[in-house]
C-alpha cells in the first residue's frame, strides 16, 4: 500500500482525523496547537497523527489534499481545512455542527 | 526572505482582488485578506487553494505560516457595512 492509499485508510476509518505536528499535549508548532485547542473546546473525540514522526506522511498528505501545510483536518474522510479554516468554521459553530455529525 | 510585498504582488498578479491586504515583518509568519470575485462558487478550501496556486513554488518552501482569509466581495461588503 503506497502512502496515499494509507492516508485513504486512515481518513476513512476514522470519523474525524487531525495530521499535525507533534501531539495534542505536545504540540510542535503553533498552527498544530491551535488545532487541538479547537478539537478540545468542541469536546470533539479524534484521531491525532504526528507526521514528524514520518516524512513519507508528512510530503504525502499535502499531495493527498492538494494542501501545502499542517495542520490538516479530515472529518468523514473529507478535508476539512487547516488551522485558519478550523477557526473560522469554529467562530461560526459550523465545526461543532460537522463534528457532531462525523461518521 | 519573501517580504509582505512580494507576497501581494504575487497574489495580485493571478487573482483580480477587489481589496488585498497582506501583513508580517518577522519574514516567517504572514497574514492575507483576499478579496476576489474569483472566490465565487467557492468553499474556504478551494478559495485559499487558489491563493496558494497564486504563491506556486514559494509558498512550499518559503512561506510557513501564512495565514488567510478569503471573501467574495459580497461577503467582504455584509461584514463592513
Amino acid at each position: 500500500m503506497d502512502i496515499q492509499e494509507k492516508i485513504r485508510a486512515q481518513v476513512s476509518a476514522n470519523p474525524v482525523v487531525l495530521y499535525m505536528k507533534g501531539t495534542p499535549q505536545f504540540p510542535q508548532c503553533g498552527f498544530s496547537g491551535m488545532a487541538a485547542q479547537i478539537l478540545k473546546a468542541c469536546g470533539a473525540e479524534y484521531v491525532a497523527v504526528d507526521v514528524l514522526t514520518d516524512p513519507e506522511l508528512r510530503e504525502g498528505i499535502k499531495i493527498y489534499a492538494n494542501w501545502p501545510t499542517i495542520p490538516q483536518l479530515y472529518i468523514s474522510g473529507e478535508f476539512v481545512g487547516g488551522a485558519d479554516i478550523m477557526r473560522e468554521l469554529y467562530e461560526s459553530n459550523e465545526l461543532q455542527e460537522m463534528l457532531s455529525q462525523a461518521a | 526572505m519573501p517580504d509582505s510585498e512580494q507576497i501581494k504582488n504575487l497574489i495580485a498578479q493571478a487573482l483580480p482582488c477587489e481589496f488585498l491586504e497582506v501583513r508580517g515583518e518577522d519574514g516567517v509568519h504572514f497574514e492575507a485578506v483576499v478579496v476576489s470575485a474569483a472566490f465565487a462558487g467557492k468553499n474556504k478550501v478551494q478559495q485559499h487553494q487558489l491563493v496558494y496556486r497564486a504563491l506556486g513554488d514559494r509558498m512550499k518552501q518559503e512561506i510557513h505560516a501564512l495565514s488567510l482569509r478569503t471573501f467574495t466581495p459580497e461577503a467582504w461588503a455584509a461584514i463592513n457595512v
